[in-house]
């Protein structure tokens, strides 16, 4: 099977970028997603709040996702659930095709494809991946397995729980629990504040009565067969204590599902973990870009559905250039300047720009503090050279932090890579 | 209860095995297949629940035994004896070889001894390879290292599916397996006077479920082994569980090595080995710790630490990938070095104990020895050839696992709807495992036999749907495995 485009993932930045690209008249796109339906995340996201900068109106998760499956289809998009690409080479073959492998209960099919579009997501780092040692019973999850159980599997859960985490997802669990029938007893996190917005921390406390248990970790978990509880740390003090609960839900602390890319060989950024992408969203191979959270984890649903419709311009370009047509391999491409973010700051995405590029997604660069800031001041800097300078009011862990993009024509190409930083 | 899992069949049997872990079930299934009727008693819900499951999966050739122990010559015995009945049960094994590294002078020094111990142990096919040698084979190996000694033989091995094809086959032999009973006590054929109880039943061993009444008793209960000695009327030997704490790195750290990479074993400790899994992952530990508590499986923050350390001095590419599950399991060590094996023909009774981690490579070796010594006390065997094994589902990543296979697909599309994304377990996977000839009792049974749930996301997408598809089992198994028990069961 051949097609112009093939997108993996059926979240908010795959499907947007699906319906992008048949409006741009890019040619067939086909969509492979996993699960066994289109949307992504958003569908096992019961709260309201999604779409307000892509649709301009505010629609709960799953009616959110619906929208976007359905446009695609409409758009003529061939969308395929519970598909995955099980084998990709990410190098084009001599007849400029990227290779994929398909594999669903009709069977295992190869695709060619002259781009494709990687929107794998992103995940929560479960326990196991946070090192929090202890013993391992059930009734330890994460956001996700949480809202798959309650929200698609209409599971009940009572009991006492724990959340670990308090940034806007760590509060989408609770509500979650609540739901469910769990009584939440708080909400932990080794930050000395919660990264969410005040309204959240406010509601909690008010409407739910569960209190933030800031600078605080989890240092043990315990219960052989059943869960007990946790054995917390105050890392102010060093006291521990420990809180008896049935569930411990393990939140944020994201990470993009980048196995895709890597098995690809396309160049990795080691602070978002995701593909290196230029502000075109094109990834170091040609004809491959990335979108969504597998660039930038985790944004909400809305930047990840624009930063799709914003790689199906990028991925238009390249069709519409010729560069991945025909039998020979495409032009090498404009060298393309690293950016890198230092720390305190964890990441910058995109983190390539190129010569005559487009502007970013949205025009800006988004980035992610380890601190909290009230005023911060960002520089860009290249061979000892400062390049702008931006400030960011209210930086805060787990928040986007943004950075205008008017320098990059003043990059010099041939420089050696580009450095944001807080001055 | 009914099944492979039932305890309502209080039929006498020649043999009680009690433990059914890599070497319980190895018993049984040796046994069974010489149409000696048996039953294979555990405290747990599955076979392969204790040290079985949770260890460095690593199918040993006893390079580096003590020479002329009997340790030494049953894992030399059962190591090749596994090789051959993995291949034809489909019991996921890779030949990766082992590369003994040495970071120190006194390590260096240490290894002309150690190849000299793997002759006098037969394995003769190793060798002393220098630094360059050892970089070219393994680039990506931390500085420092000074030469090595290759060890071809050495491969890994998957755990969960060895004593899951034993006991298949014992049961489909006519063995009898006992689960969730607890053995509270034993009523010794002496002590019994021979009077109480119908031929050939000597002894009457006491479970939380009942009886079994059986002419010989089989001590393969691992952690507990010393306890049941002691209902025996032994007690020479204590077992002082030994903790191991492992980490599992994520498969994309998978291309960082190609051996096995051992530490040069010290006084004190074995050390921190690193080995690829044969489901693609790479494993870090173990540490070794003593402790009290024979349930204690806990992971430490200081025994987590350790390992991060070790594993940034022998592979630091590694520490730089995601963590996909941390474990810990306990070896039955005893204060003897060798295994603890013997059998009395005049109480009827083999003692197969102090295996420490060493009982999956011997594991086949050890039930040929213990049941020749069986016989030799006068148990009868059949004396049959040896029957083939059963064809184990695949798990392995080396292989060709369901999901790549079209034609399998073709004929039954649930081989095609991958359901745990990360190890790309399907549908038909799962289906077939819950309708085997032993089930899996609860979703961590269902993890050993088909590896679903055991990937880097750890449930994020799959959990819900495989304890939905686990509860859509069959009759009784209507409800969700509790996240929680229900507030009575708590009660």
């Amino acid at each position: 099977m051949k097609a112009d485009v093939l997108v993996v993932g059926a979240g908010p930045a795959g499907l947007a970028a699906a319906v992008e690209l048949r409006r741009l008249g890019a040619g067939s796109v086909v969509v492979a997603d996993r699960d066994d339906e289109a949307g992504g995340i958003p569908r096992h996201s019961a709260h309201t709040g999604f779409g307000a900068r892509d649709l301009r109106r505010v629609m709960t998760g799953p009616g959110y996702a619906r929208h976007y499956a359905d446009a695609a289809a409409a758009a003529g998009a061939d969308v395929r659930v519970g598909t995955t690409v099980t084998g990709w080479d990410g190098l084009p073959g001599a007849d400029g095709l990227h290779r994929a492998t398909l594999t669903s209960a009709a069977g295992v099919d190869a695709v060619g494809a002259t781009a494709v579009l990687l929107a794998t997501g992103c995940r929560e780092r479960p326990r196991t991946a946070r090192l929090v040692p202890g013993d391992r019973p059930p009734g330890v999850m994460t956001t996700g397995e949480l809202q798959r159980r309650v929200y698609l599997g209409g599971q009940k859960l009572p009991g006492r729980a724990l959340v670990v985490g308090a940034e806007h997802v760590s509060f989408s669990a609770m509500v979650t629990l609540a739901h469910a029938g769990a009584e939440v007893v708080a909400l932990v996190t080794d930050r000395p504040r919660h990264t969410s917005y005040a309204a959240f921390a406010l509601a909690a406390s008010w409407r739910w009565h569960v209190p933030v248990w800031s600078s605080t970790v989890v240092r043990r978990v315990s219960g052989r067969g059943r869960l007990d509880g946790a054995e917390l740390a105050d890392l102010a003090t060093g006291e521990t204590r420990f809180v008896p609960c049935d569930l411990l839900v393990f939140t944020g602390d994201w990470i993009p599902d980048h196995e895709l890319a890597r098995a690809a060989g396309v160049d990795m950024d080691p602070g978002t973990r995701g593909p290196v992408v230029d502000t075109a969203l094109a990834t170091s191979v040609p004809g491959v870009f990335a979108a969504g959270n597998l660039v930038h984890a985790a944004e909400t649903a809305d930047i990840a559905a624009l930063g799709g419709r914003h790689a199906a311009r990028g991925i238009a370009a390249f069709l519409g250039s010729g560069a991945g047509r025909g039998a020979r391999r495409p032009a090498p491409e404009p060298v393309r300047l690293r950016v890198t973010a230092e720390a305190p700051l964890l990441w910058i995405a995109p983190n390539a720009v190129r010569a005559g590029g487009p502007a970013p997604p949205r025009g800006r660069f988004v980035l992610r503090s380890d601190i909290f800031a009230r005023l911060a001041r960002l520089e860009v800097w290249q061979d000892g050279r400062r390049l702008a300078t931006g400030v960011s009011l209210g930086m805060k862990p787990d928040r986007p932090a943004r950075l205008g993009a008017s320098w990059t024509g003043k990059a010099d190409p041939g420089g050696g890579p580009v450095t944001v930083r807080l001055a | 209860m009914t099944g492979a899992a039932g305890t309502g069949d209080d039929r006498p049997a020649d043999v009680a095995v009690i433990g059914a872990g890599v070497v319980g079930t190895a018993i049984a299934r040796a046994l069974a297949c010489q149409d000696v009727s048996c039953v294979l008693i555990d405290a747990a819900n599955d076979v392969g629940t204790g040290t079985s499951k949770a260890n460095t999966a690593i199918l040993h050739t006893g390079f580096d035994a003590v020479p002329g122990s009997l340790e030494s010559r049953l894992l030399r015995r059962g190591s090749a004896l596994l090789a051959d009945y993995a291949s034809r049960a489909g019991i996921p094994v890779e030949r990766t070889g082992a590369l003994l590294v040495a970071w120190t002078p006194e390590q260096q020094a240490e290894l002309p001894a150690v190849e000299e111990k793997a002759h006098r142990n037969g394995v003769t096919d190793v060798r002393l390879i220098g630094t360059e040698e050892l970089y070219r084979r393994e680039p990506h190996l931390g500085p420092g290292a000074l030469g090595a000694l290759e060890i071809p033989g050495e491969s890994v091995i998957c755990p969960w599916t060895t004593p899951l094809a034993y006991a298949t086959q014992a049961l489909a032999a006519g063995a009898r397996l006992r689960l969730r009973s607890r053995v509270t006590g034993i009523r010794t054929g002496a002590a019994l006077g021979g009077v109480v109880g119908p031929e050939p039943a000597e002894h009457q061993v006491v479970t939380s479920t009942g009886v079994v009444r059986c002419g010989w008793v089989v001590n393969a209960a691992g952690l507990h082994s010393d306890t049941i000695d002691a209902m025996m009327g032994g007690g020479e030997f204590t077992i002082c569980p030994r903790r191991g704490e492992l980490i599992v790195f994520d498969k994309l750290a998978r291309p960082l090595l190609c051996s096995i990479l051992l530490p040069v074993p010290t006084a004190r400790t074995k050390g921190v080995l690193v080995a690829p899994t044969v489901y693609g992952n790479v494993l870090l530990g173990p540490t070794a710790e003593d402790v009290p508590d024979r349930g204690d499986v806990a992971t430490t923050g200081p025994g987590l630490a350790s390992l991060l350390d070790a594993g940034q001095r022998i592979l630091p590419g590694l520490v730089a990938e995601e963590v996909t599950a941390g474990y810990a399991g306990l070896r039955a060590a005893t204060a003897d070095r060798d295994y603890q094996i013997w059998v009395d023909g005049s109480r009827r009774y083999a003692c197969v104990a102090g295996i420490r981690s060493t009982g999956l490579s011997a594991s086949l070796g050890i039930a040929e020895h213990v049941t020749g010594l069986l016989a030799e006390a006068g148990l009868r065997l059949a004396g049959r050839p040896e029957p083939d094994p059963p064809v184990m589902p695949y798990i392995g990543q080396a292989g060709t696992r369901p999901y790549q296979d079209a034609a399998r697909i073709a004929a039954d599309p649930e081989y095609g709807r991958i359901v745990c994304h990360c190890e790309r377990v399907t549908r038909g996977e799962i289906r077939d495992a819950l309708a085997s000839a032993l089930p899996p009792a609860d979703t961590d049974g269902l993890r050993r036999r088909t590896r679903t749930l055991n990937g880097r996301c750890q449930g994020f997408y799959c959990a819900a749907t495989v304890a939905a598809l686990f509860a859509g089992a069959g009759p009784g198994r209507r409800t969700p495995p509790a996240v929680r028990p229900a507030p009575a069961e708590r009660a």
